[in-house]
């Protein structure tokens, strides 16, 4: 591999952290939330890759795979809860989410 | 040479984009850059020698993914400039948590080594003779094939469950019942009368509101 494994790590901690940080600049907009959250399961996809490569081992490849899968499946839900939450409550403050409970 | 070029601009790109996704005033234009940001990504997974992974995400996640959420975003009428008071406020609380969390992954980075023995312990190995996706397949269809069977098994429970939450029965729709109709009896619906000359039938109301 002719870049460096600690290229990518920088590059994939950087990533990580704009996501953490776009989680808390974004408070109120939860479309944004989950933005953020797809950054950071892309900073760890990044990692996974990056260590396969440099390590020569397919199973962090595999891994990515699954962490694919899992984060389309959690955007997948989380969109379809915030459709039906517009559609009770007519805005999607996340501050005003408990009253979602029970 | 010029695989560290691609690799440092791709991977600005990448950066400046993600930042833009976070710091975007309209949520249109924040998932642009998240489209942005995932082909970019796509490519470093491509430089790390990841092909299948790379052409999954450029297909699968700016193909599905980031438009799902770009139909949301636009099916959604938010007054997203409301949403945006309190940046400002939020913002040097985020700025110290971020540089706190950048400092102790860089310390990580930094300070790590690998064990002596450690390449020798490698699960499976990346064959030589074989593309990137034969080695993938093999692996995924012989000793993770349960875990690949339960990833799908994750996609199809996601799948429901968004129909689920998502689907309302329409109240005013016309379609036809066909069980309806064919459960019908004449019993129910038809009721012969010999009237008397002159004095017609008298018809209970039950009956006028199903007419």
């Amino acid at each position: 591999m002719p870049v460096s494994l600690s290229h990518f790590l920088v590059v994939a901690g950087l990533l990580l952290v704009i996501g953490v940080f776009g989680i808390f600049m974004n408070r109120k907009n939860i479309i944004v939330i989950m933005m953020s959250i797809e950054l950071v399961l892309l900073a760890a996809n990044l990692n996974f890759v990056a260590f396969s490569g440099a390590l020569h081992d397919m199973v962090g490849q595999v891994f990515t795979m699954f962490v694919l899968t899992v984060a389309a499946a959690e955007s997948a839900i989380g969109l379809a809860i915030l459709v039906i939450y517009f559609r009770n409550r007519g805005s999607i403050e996340v501050e005003d989410v408990t009253m979602m409970r029970g | 040479m010029i695989v560290n070029l691609a690799f440092y601009f791709f991977s600005f790109i990448l950066l400046a984009s993600a930042v833009m996704v976070v710091t975007s005033r309209n949520p249109v234009h924040a998932v642009l850059f998240l489209i942005l940001a995932f082909v970019n990504a796509a490519v470093l997974f491509l430089l790390a020698g990841a092909e299948f992974l790379a052409f999954i995400l450029a297909i699968v996640y700016v193909g599905a993914v980031a438009v799902l959420f770009l139909f949301v975003v636009m099916m959604l009428d938010v007054d997203f400039a409301a949403l945006k008071e309190g940046f400002q406020r939020y913002a040097p609380v985020g700025a110290l948590v971020a540089l706190v969390l950048f400092g102790e992954l860089f310390l990580v980075v930094s300070g790590w080594s690998t064990l002596a023995g450690a390449p020798a312990a490698r699960l499976y190995p990346t064959p030589d003779n074989l593309t990137n996706t034969a080695a993938l397949g093999n692996l995924i269809y012989t000793s993770y094939l349960p875990l690949f069977q339960l990833s799908g098994m994750v996609l199809l429970v996601a799948m429901i469950g968004a129909i689920v939450l998502t689907h309302r029965d329409r109240k005013r729709s016309l379609h036809q019942k066909l069980s309806a109709q064919h459960a019908r009896t004449p019993e129910q619906t038809l009721r012969l009368v010999r009237p008397e000359l002159g004095a017609g039938v008298s018809v209970p109301a039950s009956e006028k509101e199903a007419t």
